[in-house]
């Protein structure tokens, strides 16, 4: 029972979409765990497969995209495999998601207690008095002030910042093991966002949650994870822990990433990446990055695989003209 | 965006603010109270017949006259606004509930069910209202509870169609998403977190057809396809004062009167109802 200890073990997860009668895989290949109190940070740009991987994992694909081969395993369940009774009980029971727009991600017509409330009844059987005295907890324990007058309010009385810890307490309200946070904070102002994070921090150390952070953010990256994952086209093309990560970015996208990024010491000119990411049925074999990279070789034309750097074997590389290889 | 708290029933203070749903609201209150209270309010047995006052005009012992019978026309009006209004109340209840929840279930779903739902739903649409309720009550018989469902086919699909509109709207919402994230199934996707947003327009519209209703009830009653005589209804004391036009006015005018008012109390509810929960409309 190893895995039951791990909150979440996603292993050769392939997610795929059907556009025109044509399977294009959206995510190839993904494996990663995340253990209690940990937090992995997904980054890459837009349209790499980010938020495709959070809703594989939450079993929330839109119809015309499915997971074709691998398995997700939730505190030891295979999601994949099972049946949608058995994903809708542990869908925020064990795993939780909190969305990029706080604005609308709360029901507009219902008060703020009984959307608190709301899952606690699902999940726990709790009755309404009682559910209702949770939330209160809850919201305290996000830290929304005045907590127990907020019960009664409706969503378009809190602001942005509030509305984010409101879905966290929603996400929390049961046994949580697993938060998937998709861009949590780019929709909130910075004081806020950093706000928002002290509180997930918080709450991973008293609660053991373990939380896949989907950002393009490499500043929070760098403040909040343990472990970097880049994705460039639905592939994982560098896995490290975060100090590894930062000291020496390996994959030509995460170097060129990190170019892109403001620094404070630096005065030279950011650098933009060229080009942009292919449209899914114009992808690349091989290396789906070899259209942009600056390295790219005929043997590119062959998905290299994942290989430690310098010995490593914490921090994996996706790419043959950086692996020792 | 501020956080302070802000009034939420605005549009309840703003609906009372309309002066139409006010005179509305006492309008149809006034006719229900009369409806409910008809065995203590009428002056006489609406049954009861007279044969030594057969249509007597309006005076002191009848206040709106007696009909072809020697009834009391406004104990006949009285205890008919309760066939009238139970009618139209009940089979507009059924058509809204029984509508919104299909309409409901094809806008979550879409694909085949929404389409084999929309094919059926413009099939029955493209009866006119009237029609289609006179052929199924010939079809089932006259009697309360077919005169309730054949009406209540009538107002159905206009709840299908807005109802799934208004659902396919809301699906796209991210709150649904995030219900989803949570775990909650279908069921209570559509029916506790989709259902109170599209409540507003659900409500004003039942107010409008509600008016249609009792008009089709009333007109049924007229062609006699409603509850059989001897029980009063509004549309079957129309029917006779038509038989009696020349001898005696008053028999087809009040109750006409009491149908038209009725109508309007309705109609002036479902617009002010429409215009204080329509965000666009000036505050």
């Amino acid at each position: 029972m190893t895995d039951a200890a791990v909150p979440l073990v996603v292993e050769g997860m392939t997610t795929s979409i059907r556009l025109q009668g044509r399977l294009h895989h959206v995510v190839r290949d993904m494996s990663f765990v995340i253990r209690p109190r940990e937090t992995l940070a997904l980054v890459g740009e837009s349209g790499c497969g980010k938020s495709m991987t959070a809703l594989s994992v939450m079993g929330l694909l839109p119809p015309a995209a499915s997971i074709t081969a691998g398995r997700v395993l939730v505190d030891g369940v295979d999601l994949v495999g099972a049946d949608e009774a058995t994903r809708e009980s542990l869908r925020g029971d064990r795993l939780g998601m909190i969305f990029q727009e706080p604005m609308t991600s709360l029901n507009p017509v219902l008060p703020i207690g009984f959307q608190v409330g709301e899952a606690l009844m699902r999940h726990r059987g709790l009755s309404k008095r009682q559910a209702r005295e949770k939330a209160r907890e809850l919201l305290e324990l996000v830290r929304v002030p005045a907590a127990a007058e907020r019960l009664d309010a409706y969503p378009h009385q809190f602001s942005g910042g509030m509305r984010q810890r409101v879905m966290i307490a929603l996400a929390l309200a049961c046994r949580l093991r697993v938060l998937i946070a998709d861009e949590p904070t780019t929709a909130l102002d910075v004081t806020i966002q950093a706000q928002v994070l002290a509180l997930v921090a918080d709450l991973q150390r008293c609660e053991g949650l373990g939380v896949l952070l989907i950002t393009h953010n490499l500043g929070v990256v760098a403040s909040v994870a343990q472990r970097v994952m880049v994705m460039y086209g639905g592939d994982v093309v560098e896995s490290a822990p975060v100090a590894a990560f930062f000291a020496r970015p390996t994959h030509p996208y995460s170097s060129a990433l990190l170019a892109a990024m403001p620094r404070i010491e630096g005065g030279s000119q950011l650098q933009p990446i060229p080009g942009q990411v292919p449209p899914l049925g114009d992808m690349p074999d091989g290396c789906r990055f070899r259209s942009r990279c600056p390295l790219a070789h005929e043997r590119c034309a062959a998905l290299p695989p994942m290989t430690p750097v310098a010995g490593d074997p914490d921090h994996l590389v996706r790419c043959w003209a950086r692996s020792d290889a | 965006m501020s956080a302070v708290t802000q009034p939420r029933n605005t549009v309840l203070s703003r609906a009372l603010r309309t002066p139409g749903l006010a005179i509305g609201v006492v309008i149809v209150v006034v006719m229900i109270a009369a409806a409910v209270f008809a065995p203590w309010i009428s002056p006489y047995d609406p049954d009861d017949q007279d044969v030594m006052l057969v249509l007597v005009g309006p005076e002191s012992g009848h206040l709106l006259g007696t009909d072809a019978f020697g009834r009391d026309v406004l104990s006949r009006i009285l205890w008919g606004a309760r066939i009238s209004l139970t009618v139209g109340f009940l089979s507009t209840a059924v058509g809204v509930a029984v509508g919104t929840a299909i309409g409901i279930v094809a806008g979550y779903y879409g694909g085949l069910v929404d389409r084999l739902v929309v094919a059926a739903t413009d099939v029955l649409l493209s009866f006119p209202q009237l029609i289609m309720g006179l052929l199924l009550v010939a079809v089932l018989g006259a009697s309360l509870t077919n005169l309730v469902i054949a009406i209540a086919v009538t107002a159905a699909p206009a709840f299908v169609r807005l109802a799934r509109g208004s659902t396919m709207a809301m699906r796209e919402r991210d709150f649904v998403d995030a219900c989803r994230s949570l775990g909650y199934s279908d069921v209570r996707i559509m029916f506790l977190h989709v259902l109170p947003n599209i409540l507003d327009e659900l409500v004003v519209m039942a107010s409008l057809w509600l008016a249609a209703a009792i008009r089709t009830e009333s007109t049924l009653a007229f062609i006699g396809l409603s509850v059989p005589p001897p029980t009063a209804t509004w549309g079957g004391i129309v029917r006779e004062g038509f038989d009696n036009l020349l001898d005696g006015p008053w028999l087809a005018l009040f109750p006409s009167l009491a149908i038209l008012a009725v109508m309007i109390g309705l109609n002036l509810i479902g617009d002010g109802l429409r215009d204080a929960t329509d965000p666009r409309a000036p505050q």
